[in-house]
């Protein structure tokens, strides 16, 4: 009898389970983390999944605008002084209380880390000192004034210093700290032990290649996760990926294959997408003379301003977009998409203008115009080396007969380091969702010591727009800072220092019954996954 | 070959080393067996005819899909039979992404195979040629020493180390065919010493040691030739093998570049919109590279079956 | 005898050492892979950073010897990207590629060897030339167009079969399988057909072969004397035979499989050894691709040696003329 009415309420409980069942969620995503340690590798994928786990002092918006995270709020006291507010009550994983020290323990952390392919330093290295006024007051200080403070703050995890056995105080220091003990290793998270933070889900499984589990935090300071559990399966091959989504294997994928989108709805499947940070741009060699890629002409055309103008006008930017991706894409008249920080209202997309780019030419001395090979990589970005052959048949319209050189990724870059290219096809996501960041990469003049034009591959040199670029990084008023970087981005445009092509649209295809809200940084986050109602 | 003139008992250089068989018009006679089979007869004509389009791909096609003044991506993606926007050129086996019309860009992309199999296998063979026949003739050392490189080379999967070759060299039409000659060369090494130690051994070398002709012209004049027609079958199979290795390392995108298209990489262009259902763009090609590999080896097993004495009736 | 086996032992070991340096030197000198991983927003300086961290700044050389110094301790390096032994890395997908090889295998001899049987009984009957020339389709379809269609066919006209991935799979001794569940069954079948078809070609033109000659033996005739009934001859006598160059060539043939399982693991997105070595040449992950070609030319030159021993066991003619040379 007894056994009876338990079996009952088992099977029952087995019918009930099953709304249960609807709160699990499995994503399909393009490409895999290499580690579950936040501070490793400071790349996409790992950065997005990491966002799970830990938190930052403050949280970046699907739009990039900084909302307050663990931090309830951060005000600069003067300029190289910053006071931040932590949240009271926040709980890691394991229990323990989030006060500043943890915070402090994290920025010792970060360049300890290693083996590391891309480090975290480069968000934290303006941090000259850290003092803990009272457990959820905290004092950061910098060497100059640096107003990107906030947005660095906001790229890295913060991990929990007593849960990794640090009793005492911790005495910050850039050259290494004091009263930290040993560090966890980049194994220990990957195998759970530890992956603590005080995310909204907490570590469940991972194994690599195949999937990583999280589950729902039950004691989050904020709204709960809407999933009890979530599993991530890399599956990086395009077709795979949205052949389990269609046959239901998964609820979500990320970045389905454009011409792939008819298909997916046709088959009755949601299509989410909005713009990225990412502009696709063309740079030009403004040094080399002659410039290796440049045939039938001794001079380099492009240190002519006439000839970058006329580049820039042969281009039908529309018919990129329309017919190589899909009308998936934006034209873009600037290196970072209209809303964002710092891009100037308006900028629009040079006018597609054969005729007048053909004049140009002919007036800068190359009525015929010259030979051209155009560097690109083939598997770096959304259909790169179609955009770049759809540049060249335009280019050779107006008389620049071009070539193209698509090669793989990592023979692109390296090539390209070394100049060999005269105009390459490549592209620039913002990390930081505001202008400095574009600017900063591709046309300050490269200064390794002030960390400026590290991506400038052309090298372009104006230094009218450095000492510009060099005001706005110095500039902590958030209102003045944007109008001058709108006047910096301005002056690359006139003179065509570089030649934006088009603002990469992200999609993600995913099930009936959920919805996503597109995010600029194209991170696909469990957190942003709602069930529809 | 009688002549009443000449005193008899003296054979000339010539009459020595050619020994009697050969002199029954053996063109002719290589012919007949070969029209045997109706199936090689066809396989031989359809390899001419490709070979006849790649030669002349600029006079033919309706388009020169390499000159990217014809192409407009305004005229991508049309399926079989689309036209332009005017409605004035007809695309029979439809575009690319780039508006590139199928058909003229299979007929160029033929020529790019079959010129890079041709000329890797042309190179492969003389250097293949020339070590293989060194190391039979000279023996010892040199032989086992060239030996030891061959198996090596040949204990290795060709596309492994053609693949490692080219992310080292990079792409280009020139390093494909290099990397072709370096995986191919063994074969050919193996095949002629194999063939060239047995031929070593006849009456014939041994008079023309006995009429002390040079090292090199035993070598070149007398015993090579004599080696070359398991080289033929050997050669043929390998001009298939190398289509197809290009065709297979372009698709993994260490091939020939982009705008100068192979069959294979037209094929990996179309690999991305074929779940789409726009088959059109990797199925034509596959089919022209089929047959172009089906052709040459068809070709090549008939050849094998006629100039293999075991196998002769 | 053992002079001979020792002077074998080695020259293979000679050709491991000239291997590690060519194919140290091949991989090293492609693209730098700081660029492929660091992120956008590093400057000169934290690239600097990075390719000290990594190892890179040091010359060729030097790195050349901590490589061969690691080696000799069983270590092929750790992964740039993964922060984990490159060797590891590379057995935790072997397992995934052997059960496609070894299907692939099981298909290639189940359907070459009776395919090549009937070839060789009747040579000039239609089915003979039918299955001879249709051998040599199997060699000539480009293997990953192949891979191609079969997808187009069954994963996306007729919507049977899944069109790449792994599927589920069950844990064996903590070995993760795919042909035990019917999913895992379902992802296996497209990718093993097709690295199948080549050595079904293979196979059908030694089962000819040898089916023609074993039939002219006397063994075969003179159970054919002595009436015993042609099914019984063809099955077990002839069979028996042609098996043992089968069997012989196919194991030797294991080793180009898993290499060539390098095109099948791509189209079909097989996460296998191939597939790591191709997404390891494209990020640059130099100590996993340099794992995985030494690991290759050790199974290549220990296959050989192996070889080159029965037959110095079998066949003391070899004996002979490689103790005098």
């Amino acid at each position: 009898m007894r056994k009876s009415t338990l079996l009952c309420a088992a099977s029952l409980a087995a019918v009930l389970a099953s709304p249960v069942a609807a709160q699990e969620l499995t994503i399909g995503v393009s490409a895999e983390p290499s580690a579950l340690d936040p501070h490793y590798h400071n790349l996409g994928p790992n950065n997005a999944m990491r966002r799970h786990i830990f938190e930052s002092l403050i949280l970046q918006d699907e739009k990039q605008r900084l909302q307050p995270g663990l931090a309830t709020s951060w005000r600069p006291l003067d300029d190289t002084t910053w006071e931040f507010k932590l949240r009271e009550g926040v709980k890691f994983h394991d229990g323990s209380p989030f006060t500043a020290k943890d915070v402090v323990y994290t920025v010792c952390r970060i360049p300890t880390v290693e083996n590391s392919p891309s480090s975290f330093t480069v968000y934290t290295k303006a941090i000259a000192d850290m003092q803990i006024k009272d457990p959820y007051t905290l004092i950061i200080k910098t060497d100059t004034p640096y107003p990107l403070l906030a947005v660095e703050v906001s790229t890295w995890g913060v991990l929990s210093a007593m849960a990794n056995g640090v009793t005492g105080d911790i005495g910050f220091s850039r050259d290494g700290c004091t009263g930290t003990g040993d560090y966890p290793k980049t194994e220990a998270f990957n195998n759970g032990d530890a992956a603590i933070g005080t995310g909204m889900y907490t570590f469940a499984e991972y194994t690599r290649g195949d999937r990583i589990v999280f589950e729902r935090n039950e004691n989050y300071w904020g709204d709960k996760a809407d999933w009890a559990k979530v599993t991530f399966r890399p599956i990086t091959s395009d077709g795979p990926r949205v052949a389990a989504l269609l046959a239901g294997d998964v609820d979500m994928i990320d970045k389905p294959p454009l011409q792939d989108l008819d298909r997916i709805k046709s088959e009755g499947f949601q299509v989410a997408q909005g713009l990225s940070n990412r502009v696709i741009y063309l740079h030009l060699d403004h040094e080399g003379e002659p410039s290796p890629g440049v045939t039938g002409t001794d001079k380099n055309p492009f240190k002519d301003v006439r000839v970058r103008k006329a580049v820039s006008m042969a281009i039908n930017r529309e018919a990129i977009v329309a017919r190589i991706m899909g009308g998936v894409a934006v034209p873009a008249g600037e290196l970072l998409p209209p809303g964002m920080f710092g891009s100037t209202p308006g900028a629009a997309a040079e006018e597609y203008n054969p005729e007048a780019a053909k004049k140009l030419l002919a007036e800068a001395g190359y009525p015929n115009g010259f030979g051209l090979t155009i560097g690109s990589p083939n598997d770096r970005y959304i259909n790169d080396a179609q955009v770049a052959q759809a540049v060249a048949q335009m280019l050779a319209r107006v008389g620049i007969q071009t070539q193209v050189d698509a090669v793989t990724a990592s023979t692109f870059f390296k090539r390209r380091n070394q100049y060999e290219f005269s105009l390459y096809l490549a592209g620039w996501g913002s990390g930081t969702g505001e202008m400095s960041s574009p600017l900063r990469a591709l046309v300050a003049t490269p200064n390794k010591e002030k960390g400026m034009g590290g991506t400038n591959r052309g090298r372009y040199s104006n230094t009218d727009l450095d000492s510009t670029i060099e005001m706005a990084l110095a500039t902590v008023d958030d209102d003045k800072r944007e109008k001058i970087l709108q006047q910096a981005s301005g002056i690359a445009m006139a003179d065509y220092a570089i030649l934006p092509l088009h603002f990469e649209v992200t999609p993600w295809a995913f099930r009936k019954g959920i919805t996503y809200v597109p995010r600029t940084d194209q991170y696909t986050l469990a957190l942003g996954i709602k069930p529809a109602n | 070959m009688t002549d009443a003139a000449r005193p008899t008992g003296v054979l000339t250089e010539t009459e020595v080393l050619r020994p009697g068989r050969w002199r029954a018009t053996p063109a002719a006679r290589f012919a007949a067996e070969f029209v045997e089979s109706p199936i090689a007869v066809v396989a031989l004509t359809v390899t001419l005819l490709l070979a006849l389009l790649a030669v002349f791909a600029n006079w033919i096609t309706p388009q020169n899909p390499y000159d990217l003044m014809q192409l407009d991506i305004m005229n991508g993606m049309q399926p079989p039979g689309g036209t332009t926007l005017d409605g004035e050129t007809t695309f029979l086996l439809g575009t690319d992404e780039q508006g590139r019309d199928m058909l003229s860009a299979i007929v160029f992309g033929l020529r790019m195979s079959l010129g890079v199999g041709a000329m890797s296998t042309v190179i492969a063979l003389s250097i293949g040629m020339s070590i293989g026949v060194l190391a039979a003739y000279f023996g010892g050392r040199v032989d086992s020493v060239i030996m030891r490189v061959v198996d090596l080379q040949l204990s290795f999967p060709a596309i492994l180390v053609a693949l490692i070759l080219l992310a080292a060299l990079g792409k280009g039409v020139d390093k494909v065919i290099i990397a072709l000659i370096i995986v191919q060369w063994a074969y050919y090494a193996r095949t002629v010493r194999g063939t060239a130690l047995v031929e070593r051994r006849k009456e014939y070398i041994e008079a023309a040691s006995c009429l002390a002709l040079s090292h090199s012209r035993i070598v070149f004049r007398h015993l090579l030739p004599n080696c070359l027609p398991p080289l033929i079958v050997v050669a043929t199979v390998q001009v298939a093998n190398a289509i197809a290795l290009e065709a297979t390392l372009s698709f993994l995108g260490v091939g020939v570049p982009i705008t100068e298209p192979s069959l294979g990489l037209l094929i990996a262009n179309g690999y991305d919109y074929m779940l789409s259902g726009k088959y059109w763009i990797s199925f034509f090609p596959g089919v022209a590279l089929l047959v172009t590999i089906v052709a040459i080896n068809l070709v090549g097993d008939q050849l094998r079956d006629v100039l293999n004495p075991r196998l002769r009736r | 005898m053992l002079v001979y086996l020792l002077r074998r032992l080695g020259q293979s070991l000679f050709v491991v050492a000239a291997m590690a340096v060519l194919v140290f030197i091949g991989v090293y000198a492609i693209g730098n892979p700081i660029d492929i991983m660091i992120s956008p927003d590093a400057d000169q300086a934290e690239m600097e950073a990075a390719i000290a961290r990594l190892g890179l700044d040091k010359p060729l050389w030097e790195q050349f010897f901590v490589f061969v110094g690691n080696a000799l301790q069983g270590d092929l390096g750790r992964s740039f990207v993964y922060s984990a032994d490159a060797l590891g890395l590379i057995l935790s997908k072997l397992p995934a590629t052997m059960e496609l090889a070894l299907l692939a295998l099981v298909f290639a001899v189940f359907i070459g060897v009776p395919l090549g049987m009937i070839a060789g009984l009747r040579p000039d009957s239609l089915a003979g030339k039918t299955i001879m020339t249709g051998s040599i389709m199997g060699f000539s379809l480009p293997n990953f167009w192949q891979g191609m269609m079969l997808i187009l066919l069954f994963a996306v006209i007729f919507k049977v079969l899944p069109s790449g991935g792994r599927g589920d799979t069950v844990d064996v001794f903590g070995i993760p399988f795919s042909f035990l569940t019917l999913d895992g069954l379902s992802h296996m079948l497209l990718p093993a057909i097709n690295l199948a078809l080549f050595k079904t070609s293979l196979v059908i033109r030694l089962a000819r072969a040898g089916t023609r000659e074993a039939a002219l033996q006397d063994y075969v005739k003179f159970a054919r004397a002595k009436g015993i009934s042609p099914r019984r001859i063809v099955l077990v006598h002839i069979a028996k035979n042609i098996m043992i160059p089968v069997v012989t060539i196919l194991g030797l043939e294991l080793g180009s499989m898993i290499a060539f399982a390098v095109v099948t693991e791509t189209v079909f997105a097989w996460p296998g050894m191939g597939k790591l070595l191709i997404d390891s040449i494209q990020l640059l992950d130099r100590p996993v691709v340099v794992a995985y070609l030494m690991l290759t030319v050790l199974m290549f030159i220990l296959i050989n040696f192996i070889v080159d021993m029965l037959y110095c066991v079998l066949d003391p003619r070899v004996r002979l003329s490689e103790a005098k040379a």
